[in-house]
């Protein structure tokens, strides 16, 4: 009994320290900001699932009724706006693989070694000028490097210099050489990142040990910064996929079955952007090819972006 | 004793980097030439790439050229349509992808329980979404802005909206970065002066981070200002002659302005094409260049 009588009043007094007033419209306030603040943090999550959405359906509806999937990926032959439509959609494939290829070989060794330079050869004030224009040469945007692709590198490098045979005026190979330089900044800056979180212990001990720079660039940074180095490359790889203008403006609007560089191709990229110019009829097939193709780029840059993330968590776990 | 210790250690040192001869000698070498015409790819590129646009597009470099309206005629072709289009698209792209991340980032990293699995779900969506080709922003605006549901056509709001989302992750990288280089201390202190979590993040976290996320969201405006690919399926690449007056009318912009001009065949719009780049690398550079001062300027040691 005497329990009860005792606890009511000391009830009523925690009552009293609740808020109340100013106090209680603060706390009310706090809890819509928090909540407004989550419900725009959301919108990012919402952007992709809407580019999956926009994706999807036309898709869907272009293997259901108009092309078989064992058309889209069995056939050579690829003419989805003629009056007579084929879909076969691999010499795109080609194409892009033929502009990654390229692009990859001027990228990666280029931005390595840039980064090996900036990790362990670049003074203090070397650094200070290199770093402002590897930014500026990352700020270029892609139709500046389309131009000069079509009017300085395809008459005065690939057509004079390309030692296995005739070059055509549109190529994929001054394509995939300049998309190869755009992408080099990124593929030094992910490479430079990764040297720099390798321990300084692991580099100060090979050199204690008498290594020279390029013992401890080859044997103790770069194999310690393996993982995220080749994170670098998967993210370069799908810049390099996915770059449009360079290839739309420098490689032609043909989409040859070639794996020669020298004359004018179509990746999955540019296509899209050649018959989005064309302004196809909303409901058509042509309007519905760029959605296939564009699901398809979707993946295969998701996969790519998925393994990057892979790469950069197991690098993390090993040096953070 | 210890200072004959140490006089081994330097016969030791000394031996070893005199040893460096030969084979080793000669692979350092190479590798620093390798590592040389690594970094001439880089620079020389980027010096031809600017040489060679100035030579050809000076000519064209005059108040004319910045004034005058798209033209079947190279010689009289200008500009301002294209300029005061790229105003009104990246403009209000910028401003609302602004106002978007610095609220994403600031939930994520003051608000969101660290680790938890809806950030870790936010997370992956923004590595994903900034892995997205920037030509597959244009189907989506295609699809959904353009046409269906929104149905907005050609027009610039259309244009801004795609930008705006397209540098929606590259925004929020760097918000996200600015808040988090705030010191905790700074944080704990407003805590410790009875101050509510968005009291601290409004009058502490968010002035301290206005640098970093001003420097940031520059770079990623000017990635809008630069842009290209989705546009081009956006109707930008047409000849519009007037500048637009409201978010509901056509426009262009200056990257599709040269897109355009570097396609014809007459050798004249080329120059036209190299003119307008000029152009668009002298505002982005001024764009970077307001970033940099930004970034000296506030430059602490908290």
């Amino acid at each position: 009994m005497s329990i009860t009588t005792d606890s009511l009043p000391q009830s009523e007094q925690l009552s009293d320290l609740l808020p109340k007033g100013r106090q209680k419209r603060q706390q009310v306030y706090e809890r819509v900001v928090g909540s407004f603040l989550n419900v725009v943090s959301l919108i990012a999550v919402l952007v992709l699932f809407a580019v999956a959405g926009s994706l999807l359906p036309p898709t869907i509806q272009f293997f259901t009724d108009e092309v078989s999937l064992g058309n889209f990926f069995g056939s050579k032959s690829w003419y989805p706006l003629f009056a007579d439509p084929m879909f076969g959609v691999w010499p795109l494939v080609l194409g892009t693989v033929v502009v990654m290829t390229l692009a990859i070989i001027v990228a990666v060794p280029g931005g390595l070694a840039v980064a090996f330079f900036l990790n362990q050869y670049a003074s203090h004030r070397v650094r200070r000028v290199l770093k402002p224009i590897l930014e500026v040469l990352a700020g270029i945007p892609t139709v500046v490097f389309g131009f000069f692709a079509v009017n300085f590198v395809s008459p005065n490098i690939a057509q004079k210099l390309w030692p296995f045979g005739e070059v055509d005026f549109y190529n994929a190979l001054s394509a995939g050489l300049v998309v190869g330089i755009m992408i080099l900044p990124m593929m030094t800056t992910l490479a430079e990142d990764a040297m720099n979180s390798v321990p300084q212990s692991l580099v100060d001990g090979a050199y204690a040990l008498g290594a020279t720079r390029r013992e401890v660039c080859t044997t103790v940074v770069y194999p310690a910064a393996l993982s995220g180095i080749i994170a670098g490359v998967v993210i370069s790889l799908s810049r390099a996929i996915g770059e449009t203008t360079i290839v739309l403006l420098a490689a032609g609007a043909t989409a040859n079955f070639s794996f020669n560089p020298g004359v004018a191709m179509q990746t999955m990229a540019s296509f899209i952007g050649f018959a989005g110019i064309g302004d196809q009829p909303t409901d058509s097939t042509g309007y519905r090819t760029i959605f296939a193709v564009g699901t398809l780029l979707f993946i295969i840059t998701f996969v790519l972006n998925i393994l990057s993330v892979r790469f950069v968590r197991k690098f993390r776990e090993i040096y953070e | 004793m210890s200072t004959d210790v140490s006089v081994e250690r330097l016969d030791v040192s000394t031996t070893l980097t005199s040893s460096v001869t030969g084979v080793r000698r000669s692979k350092d070498v190479v590798f620093l030439i390798v590592l040389w015409l690594g970094l001439l790819l880089a620079v020389a590129t980027l010096a031809t790439l600017i040489i060679d646009t100035f030579m050809t597009g000076r000519s064209r470099l005059n108040m004319d050229f910045l004034t005058g309206f798209p033209s079947p005629f190279p010689e009289d072709a200008g500009i301002q349509s294209a300029i005061f289009g790229s105003v009104w698209v990246v403009v209000p792209a910028g401003v609302v992808s602004l106002f978007v991340a610095v609220c994403t980032a600031v939930y994520l990293e003051e608000y969101a329980a660290k680790n938890s699995r809806v950030q870790a779900f936010i997370n992956l969506n923004i590595q994903t979404l900034a892995g997205v080709p920037s030509i597959v922003f244009g189907i989506l605006g295609l699809a959904f802005v353009a046409r269906g549901p929104l149905g907005w056509g050609f027009t610039v709001r259309t244009a801004s909206v795609v930008l705006g989302m397209m540098i929606l992750p590259i925004m929020i990288v760097a918000a996200r970065e600015a808040i988090r280089a705030v010191p905790s201390s700074l944080r704990e202190g407003a805590y410790a002066l009875g101050a509510t979590r968005w009291q601290c993040v409004r009058r502490q976290v968010l002035p301290a981070a206005t640098p970093g996320i001003a420097t940031g969201s520059i770079l990623g405006i000017s990635r809008a200002l630069g842009e290209s690919a989705p546009l081009i399926m956006l109707g930008a690449l047409a000849y519009v002659s007037t500048n637009p007056s409201s978010f509901s009318d056509y426009y262009t912009v200056l990257p599709l302005a040269i897109f355009k001009y570097a396609t014809e065949a007459q050798e004249e719009f080329q120059y036209a094409a190299a003119a307008a780049i000029i152009v668009l690398l002298v505002l982005m550079l001024a764009l970077n260049f307001i970033a940099i001062l930004i970034r000296d300027r506030s430059r602490k040691s908290w």
